[in-house]
């Protein structure tokens, strides 16, 4: 739809309202977030015991970034009042009025309905299911329940993040083992520091949308006792990989520098007054959040391709 | 200063954007979908 609108009498501009180009709907996929669901749902699969010929590995992969991104998309339909009021999510299509609120929800759905069904069909259905799970668990428990009731919204809803090394894992052998829990585990505790480290510098934007994060309700103080406490719990937990026999001691040694890394982080947050230096330890701990897990993942495969055997 | 007529051309461009990036990925969905039954049926090995 086009339509002409008059800019306070001095300006003519257009409007191109509901008329989103392709890049619109691949950003209502959320290309940067997929990137890391993507990447560790190809560690799972990498790691995982056997083999899945290329062809259909090729197909997992991409079952898992498009639901992933179709989960998004849901994302973005549920909290388009909230994103219009955040500058960080002030540029997506929908507070733009680039993509009609129906379309996108339609979008996500199908995608989410065509990824869950070709893996299942096409790999195998426990990757199928679980990939459902992930999806059904962040639109409905983490979006629609958690997200603006309880600051504890993604410690529980970063269970959704942590599905798909699992994923790519069941894509391989078919079954959930203990390993593949591990690697779970791993996301699952890195959630919280990550997301509370955004949270401590872009504190005044979650408290003026309502969304209740720790730093919001809790405070700076006990935010950061907990950032501090997830990173202390997720040092001898990024061993587990090494424990249950998918990493050898090259992965085990690379964790503990990446994890008492994450630690000095976190203490260095912990100390920080934020208003004196910017946040500047906080925003350093989100970047470095990313890079934790893109290099202990990258580790697992390296090690894994050179046998594990040190 | 874009003007109506403009904006209508400019909608159309990116109706055909939209078009062509759907195009492409039937036309890869129907490429994957063939790859893996020839994979599933035994074929490609």
């Amino acid at each position: 739809m086009t339509e002409l609108s008059i800019d306070g009498g001095q300006r003519t501009a257009v409007r191109l309202a509901g008329c989103a180009t392709w890049r619109d709907y691949v950003d209502l996929l959320k290309p940067r977030v997929m990137t890391l669901v993507v990447f560790t749902g190809f560690v799972g699969l990498a790691v995982a015991p056997g083999g899945l010929h290329p062809i259909l590995a090729a197909t997992a992969i991409l079952c898992i970034a498009i639901a992933a991104g179709a989960a998004g998309a849901i994302n973005m339909w549920y909290d388009r009042d909230i994103d219009a009021v955040m500058a960080r999510t002030q540029a997506r299509p929908l507070p733009r009025g680039l993509i009609d609120p129906s379309d996108a929800l339609g979008f996500g759905i199908v995608l989410t309905v065509a990824a869950v069904g070709l893996m299942g069909l096409a790999v195998n259905w426990v990757a199928g299911v679980l990939l459902g799970l992930a999806s059904a668990f962040y639109v409905f428990v983490y979006t629609m329940w958690l997200k603006r009731r309880t600051p504890q919204n993604i410690v529980i809803g970063g269970a959704a993040g942590a599905f798909p090394p699992m994923i790519g894992w069941a894509a391989v052998t078919g079954e959930v083992s203990l390993a593949s829990i591990g690697l779970f585990a791993i996301i699952f505790l890195w959630t919280p520091p990550h997301f509370w480290a955004l949270g401590l510098y872009r504190c005044g934007e979650y408290a003026k949308a309502g969304v209740p994060m720790m730093p919001v309700v809790a405070g700076e103080r006990r935010t950061k006792r907990q950032m501090l406490l997830y990173t202390v719990l997720l040092l001898p937990l990024g061993l587990l990989p090494y424990v249950t026999g998918i990493a050898g001691l090259v992965y085990a040694a690379g964790a503990l520098v990446l994890g008492g890394l994450f630690v000095v982080c976190a203490v260095r947050v912990w100390r920080e007054r934020g208003r004196e230096t910017g946040d500047r330890a906080a925003k350093q701990m989100f970047g470095y959040s990313i890079f934790y897990l893109f290099a202990l993942f990258g580790l697992m495969v390296i090690d894994r391709s050179n046998g594990g055997f040190m | 200063m874009p003007t109506q007529d403009e904006g209508h051309q400019e909608a159309g461009r990116r109706q055909r954007g939209r078009n062509l990036a759907i195009l492409a990925v039937l036309l890869g969905f129907v490429v994957l979908i063939y790859l893996i039954t020839l994979v599933r049926m035994g074929g490609a090995e």
